[in-house]
């Protein structure tokens, strides 16, 4: 995937998760958890959401790579 | 119209799911009514035919209001000139003595096929600016309908004029009415207790280690079990507060507070939580959070959770004082986890601490019973592999 590809398949999920959150104003290296004000919660599901489309079953110790869009493109590329 | 909680007096019928003649079983949905925390799906507490649908849809019933008339099916059909028995949606406080509500241990709801889902935020957006949901399609979770579909769908659409009666204090006015019962009536005290989370937290990593990530869990789910562990010891905060006395809960359903997006709070019940497995309890929770966020909520859930738990999670201050939800007895909150300098056998060390708080109803307990069921809790928090 390509890094177009994974941010379009990141606010497919987080709409799904966050749908008031405006994905317009986040920045690529900005917390997504403060900017967007996600849970614990929210964010389990995020990561089940990016597994169920991608097939990709990412480590609990890998989690705070997860954290910026910039980390998530990098780490699904 | 069940009382969905402590400070709910009306709800307006937004669907039948049933029609005359049709015949449910204990805990099927028989309709849908908006509240104002969000769409409800109402049950049916005993085997039953639909003998008639009192109120059409869209009409404001009080609570206690009939909505319709149901034959227990295991009374012979009615003669055609006897009035109808009265609907067996019961008052929260008196279910019908034929229907004991023992806890049984349920499934995962199945998703309703009629209804459309929507956020409790869509749905009072697409009422003030006039829009049927069910033309939507919904991007969110379960394909509910989000605030974005309702606004994507009003900026496609020539305006019309709001139906009115969006009021966007609605929801915050139910909490102030329950919290200021609250506060009038129920004498509270309070207790506090630093939980070194250690152990658990250092379980938890390793667990989760060996999970797929659809199975992992957080440690909300460790907090919930040991505080349903602690009450099925210490059943005495575990209840209700009615005509005077106290009542003890049947199960132990825990009521967790979920905060909505947008605005306002809803504490659901997780039915008999002590009975459930660490995996079996963490799907229901990330289940039970989606549809309190997408207004996929069911009656019994709204009407008899035995006591409430709000875990402020990450982010957040590190205790919480919180208010009892009448008519319970006791609320149990847990600030966010933090390093903190811990003392252990004579060395400090630094150790992810957490605050569990009580509230209590003086009337029904008092300090040294609140204070055994928070050292249950510390207790089963020291020992995860049991949890």
């Amino acid at each position: 995937m390509n890094e177009a590809e994974i941010k379009a398949l990141v606010a497919e999920v987080l709409g799904g998760i966050a749908p008031e959150a405006d994905l317009g104003t986040l920045g690529d290296d900005e917390d997504m958890r403060l900017a967007l004000d996600l849970d614990s919660m929210d964010f389990l599901n995020m990561v089940v959401g990016l597994h169920e489309r991608t097939g990709v079953d990412v480590p609990e110790a890998d989690y705070p790579k997860l954290f910026t869009l910039a980390g998530i493109v990098e780490y699904f590329q | 119209m069940p009382s969905l909680g402590a400070d709910m007096e009306s709800a307006i019928l937004v669907e039948w799911s049933v029609k005359p003649g049709d015949t449910l079983r204990r805990g099927d949905i028989i309709g849908v009514v908006e509240t104002e925390k969000g769409a409800i799906e109402i049950e049916v507490f005993e085997d039953c035919v639909v003998e008639e649908l009192v109120v059409a849809v869209g009409t404001e019933v009080k609570v206690d209001g009939v909505l319709a008339r149901l034959r227990g099916t295991r009374e012979a059909a009615a003669p055609a000139t006897a009035p109808a028995r009265p609907a067996v949606v019961p008052p929260p406080a008196a279910p019908p003595a034929a229907a004991p509500r023992e806890p049984v241990p349920r499934a995962v709801p199945p998703l309703p096929s009629t209804r459309v889902r929507a956020s409790p935020a869509a749905r009072r957006e697409a009422k003030a600016r006039g829009i049927a949901l069910d033309g939507l399609t919904g991007s969110g979770v379960y394909g509910a309908v989000c605030l974005a579909d309702v606004a994507r769908a009003a900026a496609a659409a020539p305006a019309r004029k709001p139906r009115g009666g969006f009021d966007p204090a609605a929801m915050r006015r139910a909490i102030g009415n329950a919290m200021s019962r609250s506060k009038r009536e129920i004498p509270h005290y309070y207790l506090t207790q630093s939980i070194s989370l250690g152990a658990a937290l250092a379980w938890l990593a390793r667990e989760n280690e060996s999970r797929p990530v659809t199975e992992r869990l957080l440690p909300a789910a460790l907090l919930l079990k040991a505080t349903a562990l602690a009450l099925a010891r210490v059943p005495a905060l575990n209840g209700f507060f009615t005509d005077g006395e106290f009542v003890a809960g049947k199960g132990i359903h825990i009521g967790w507070a979920v905060s909505l997006r947008g605005g306002g709070l809803i504490a659901p019940a997780l039915h008999d939580a002590d009975r459930l497995s660490l995996t079996a309890l963490m799907a229901k929770l990330r289940d039970l959070v989606q549809r309190a966020r997408t207004g996929g909520l069911r009656s019994s859930e709204m009407m008899d959770p035995t006591i409430t738990v709000t875990s402020l999670g990450e982010r957040s201050a590190e205790a919480v004082l919180p208010i009892i939800y009448p008519p319970q007895v006791a609320v149990i909150g847990f600030g966010s986890v933090n390093e903190r300098p811990w003392v252990d056998a004579g060395r400090v060390a630094p150790q992810p601490v957490v605050v569990a708080t009580l509230g209590a109803d003086h009337r029904v307990s008092d300090g040294h019973r609140g204070g055994q069921l928070l050292a249950e809790i510390d207790h089963h928090l020291q020992h995860p592999e049991a949890l």
